[in-house]
């Protein structure tokens, strides 16, 4: 057999999975099938440093890539549609077939877009690099824009777009921005930061109708205000790319699911031996917290899971056993706004209690997350020494 | 020997190398990352792996 290791997805995933592999001593074929037409990137600077950049450059986000993975196979602008699990091989656009021994799924998430159809060259979403130039040109002095949506992403593309001249405006359904991720007590005061800094918030709110001749010119709102634009973003969250693996004894409701060694789950029992799930479309349950699958859409995990797998799947090639059998990632996060610069490590959306352990809530400070009186999260505004030594009680 | 650079216009000082590679990489009293420029070459693994983990894609290794 010289089918070897297929991986569909070209993004961080895909190539740190790709390092894996050879650094765990597979020497085989590897084959990376992406849908975007870029190599990997860093997504993380699109809404902060790229976003406000006079010019925007591909190679400042792009992922330098390794000697030791100069072989691999990268087939950008090829998404594949379909898989044949029993038979072992996807189909890509264009109608390609490709066998594979071991398949890493690493299709990563979408941005979840609001039902309007109108205005569509004023209604931006933000994932990907061409995403970012987009919307990059619409923002500038005088420029009027309204976000729906109010957690990391609306938040940063917030402070971005405020930074450069815009008049910002967040809409969301939610009590305070990036409550789940802070907690009500800090998510409170960072609304009121921001707010300091220019922007304004319409929470418990949603955007029910567009409103403009041409172009977009304002937002009807829920709350019965109106609210003067031209230029809509929408960072209401993702959703996972898997509608391409139906038909496979799979869990795709949301995202794949995966059993604890991110091999995907059989809806008729047990685990595809060869199968494996990596980065933001993998739902795996983390016995750091407990038996519950979810997927985490923080920027580690792609990186974290691709080694964890890249080891499982060298190993079988080796016919020796991985020194890690079960994957247990602690999450970590970070989002810089104007002077806040906020760093999370755990699962704060799990606790039940938030209390203040560091510093002064008005300021920089640091705030412990339990559920049922066990550490699950701590999340600092500045004080990274105070958070990051947290780390090993966390991974416990 | 392995030769490091850190773009200090880019990195936020979040010290997600220090845990990847702790002979090479520290946060010193104000929370600002501090590093050797030069390392061994058997630290290669864990100065990739550091670099792997840099949310600002801030650390190199220089030719």
């Amino acid at each position: 057999m010289s089918e070897g290791v297929v991986v569909v997805g070209a993004s961080m995933g895909g190539l740190r999975l790709a390092e894996s592999l050879r650094r765990f001593g597979y020497t085989g074929p590897v084959r990376i099938f992406g849908n975007e037409g870029h190599p990997p990137y860093n997504r993380p600077p699109l809404s902060k440093d790229l976003l406000s950049a006079a010019e925007i450059d591909f190679a400042e986000v792009a992922f330098p890539q390794r000697s030791a993975t100069a072989d691999v196979e990268w087939n950008l602008s090829a998404a594949a549609v379909a898989a044949d699990l029993s038979n072992q091989n996807i189909t890509i656009s264009g109608g390609e077939q490709v066998s594979f021994e071991h398949l890493v799924i690493a299709t990563g998430l979408r941005s979840k877009r609001l039902g309007f159809e109108s205005f569509p060259s004023d209604r931006h979403a933000l994932r990907s690099f061409e995403d970012a130039k987009a919307l990059r040109s619409k923002l500038g002095v005088g420029r009027k824009i309204v976000i729906v949506g109010s957690g990391f992403i609306a938040c940063e593309v917030a402070a971005t777009a405020t930074k450069l001249g815009c008049e910002v405006h967040i809409v969301s359904p939610s009590k305070s921005p990036m409550d789940r991720a802070l907690g009500e007590k800090l998510s409170a005061v960072v609304k009121l930061r921001l707010e300091a800094q220019g922007i304004t918030f319409h929470m418990q709110a949603t955007v029910i109708e567009l409103i403009g001749s041409n172009r977009l010119e304002a937002v009807a709102l829920s709350d019965g205000s109106t609210v003067r634009c031209d230029t809509l973003v929408e960072a209401i969250g993702s959703e996972a790319n898997c509608e391409w693996l139906a038909g496979n004894d799979l869990d795709i409701t949301d995202g794949l699911l995966c059993d604890g060694s991110l091999r995907a789950v059989r809806a008729s029992g047990g685990s595809w031996p060869n199968v494996f799930g990596v980065g933001d479309v993998a739902r795996f349950p983390n016995p750091i917290f407990d038996a519950t699958p979810r997927r985490i859409e923080h920027w580690n995990i792609p990186t974290e899971s691709a080694k964890f797998v890249g080891q499982q799947i060298a190993a079988s090639y080796n016919s020796i056993e991985a020194t890690v059998e079960v994957f247990r990632p602690l999450p970590s996060f970070w989002s810089d706004q104007f002077d806040m610069h906020i760093f999370g490590l755990g699962m704060s959306y799990l606790a039940d209690e938030s209390k203040l352990v560091h510093g002064d809530i008005s300021g920089d400070c640091v705030f412990e997350f339990t559920r049922e009186g066990v550490l699950v999260g701590v999340v600092g505004i500045g004080h990274r020494s105070v958070v990051q030594n947290y780390r090993s009680a966390l991974e416990r | 020997m392995i030769k490091i650079n850190v773009d200090m216009n880019k990195c936020q000082h979040y010290g997600q190398c220090v845990f990847e590679a702790p002979k090479i990489f520290k946060l010193n009293e104000d929370d600002k990352l501090e590093y050797v420029a030069t390392a061994d070459d058997s630290e290669l693994g864990n100065i990739e792996a550091a670099i792997d983990v840099c949310p600002m894609q801030a650390i190199f290794i220089v030719d």
